[in-house]
């Protein structure tokens, strides 16, 4: 009489967080080793491979994504404190910032303003539809600013969500190489374009450089979420009354 | 303990970016003003506790990890990101790196001309 057990641990499991949350940790640390054992290498990026582990198995037992957030929503929850926390390497890098608030603060504007139009208007030109369009305005902020900016403008909050983690898993596989290519070499530099352009991931990978540039990578993902708030609701109704 | 304090100072802090956010109904998110928050904390103390540093270093360590539930809600998405695939994709890639350069590049220039002290590679504490 195996057979109504295993039904019944299932019954118990599917209905409960616990499965949800530990999968997404176990899914994780293995692509993290992953990552490890293959030397680092941004194209082992771990969020990327744990992601499709997890929907790998989702898919394959049946599993509504709603379920397994029941669970995976206590690690969701954790940006919020996470985001807090980046005053603490911010606040290490005070003696440079104060030097650099100028060009900062610049950089961080040109980049959200970029950031916003050119996902607009290259989306619009290649034919995707209007709410696809505004979805993807906001994907260079970090997830709980673009997507309560995402509802704010008529776009598709949960669709900002994935675009915006895609987005944040280019900059970190891509990022660094880009620099490399273009030259680059300034971590503070390298820092501020990763925070504006993929905020939380590229700030992840940031800090895998070094100290200097996850704080600055950091600081410049939250000045880019004040800056996306205020600038990009504004900018998309200005792309849609001119063109 | 002191892991255990440092997350409630963070806890905390939040708790007052959201509530401050929602009563002056400010467009900003609450974790953003909790971060603004303790910057200014930081700076009025002038060092980090060690609680703080421990839960801030434990916390963002792992920092990508915490991005991945929103992820795997791509699978939610399959039948619109399948139709509109190309333009997607295309401004994925293209505008994000495009984001990188238009930013690095304000920043090396302003720097250039507005901070004329500062040299490149003055840097490298790490």
């Amino acid at each position: 009489m195996t057979e109504p057990n295993l039904v019944e641990i299932w019954v118990y499991l599917s209905a409960s967080p616990l499965l949800g949350l530990t999968m997404t940790l176990v899914a994780y640390l293995a692509a993290f080793s992953l990552y490890q054992r293959a030397g680092g290498s941004p194209l082992l990026n771990p969020v990327l491979i744990a992601m499709a582990m997890i929907i790998l198995v989702l898919t394959v037992s049946g599993i509504p994504y709603q379920d397994y957030f029941e669970g995976a929503q206590f690690v969701h929850f954790l940006l919020g404190p996470a985001t807090v926390a980046l005053a603490v390497p911010l606040y290490e890098q005070l003696s440079r910032l104060r030097r650099l608030w100028l060009p900062v603060s610049l950089a961080i504007v040109a980049g959200v303003v970029f950031a916003a139009v050119s996902s607009v208007l290259l989306a619009r030109v290649l034919g995707a539809t209007s709410q696809t369009q505004l979805s993807l305005a906001p994907k260079s902020a970090t997830a709980p600013v673009a997507m309560g900016i995402s509802e704010a403008i008529g776009g598709l909050p949960s669709l900002t969500a994935v675009l915006v983690v895609v987005t944040g898993i280019v900059g970190a596989v891509l990022g660094t190489r880009l620099f490399q290519w273009s030259g680059i070499r300034d971590d503070s530099v390298k820092g501020i374009a990763m925070g504006v352009a993929a905020h939380g991931i590229g700030t992840a990978r940031a800090f895998q450089v070094s100290k200097q540039m996850g704080a600055f990578s950091g600081l410049a993902m939250a000045l880019s979420a004040f800056a996306t708030a205020m600038l990009v609701p504004w900018l998309v109704d200005w792309i849609e009354g001119v063109l | 303990m002191t892991f255990l304090v440092g997350v409630t100072l963070l806890l905390v802090l939040q708790l007052a970016g959201e509530v401050t956010v929602r009563l002056l109904s400010w467009p900003i998110p609450g974790p953003v003003l909790g971060m603004i928050l303790l910057f200014l904390l930081l700076l009025l103390r002038k060092r980090v506790p060690g609680s703080l540093a421990t839960a801030s270093s434990g916390l963002l360590t792992h920092l990508s990890l915490l991005f991945v539930p929103a992820g795997v809600g791509v699978m939610v998405h399959g039948d619109r990101l399948m139709a509109e695939w190309l333009p997607v994709v295309a401004v994925l890639l293209v505008t994000t790196l495009l984001t990188m350069l238009v930013t690095a590049g304000v920043m090396v220039l302003a720097t250039r001309y507005l901070v004329p002290g500062y040299r490149e590679q003055e840097q490298s504490d790490d």
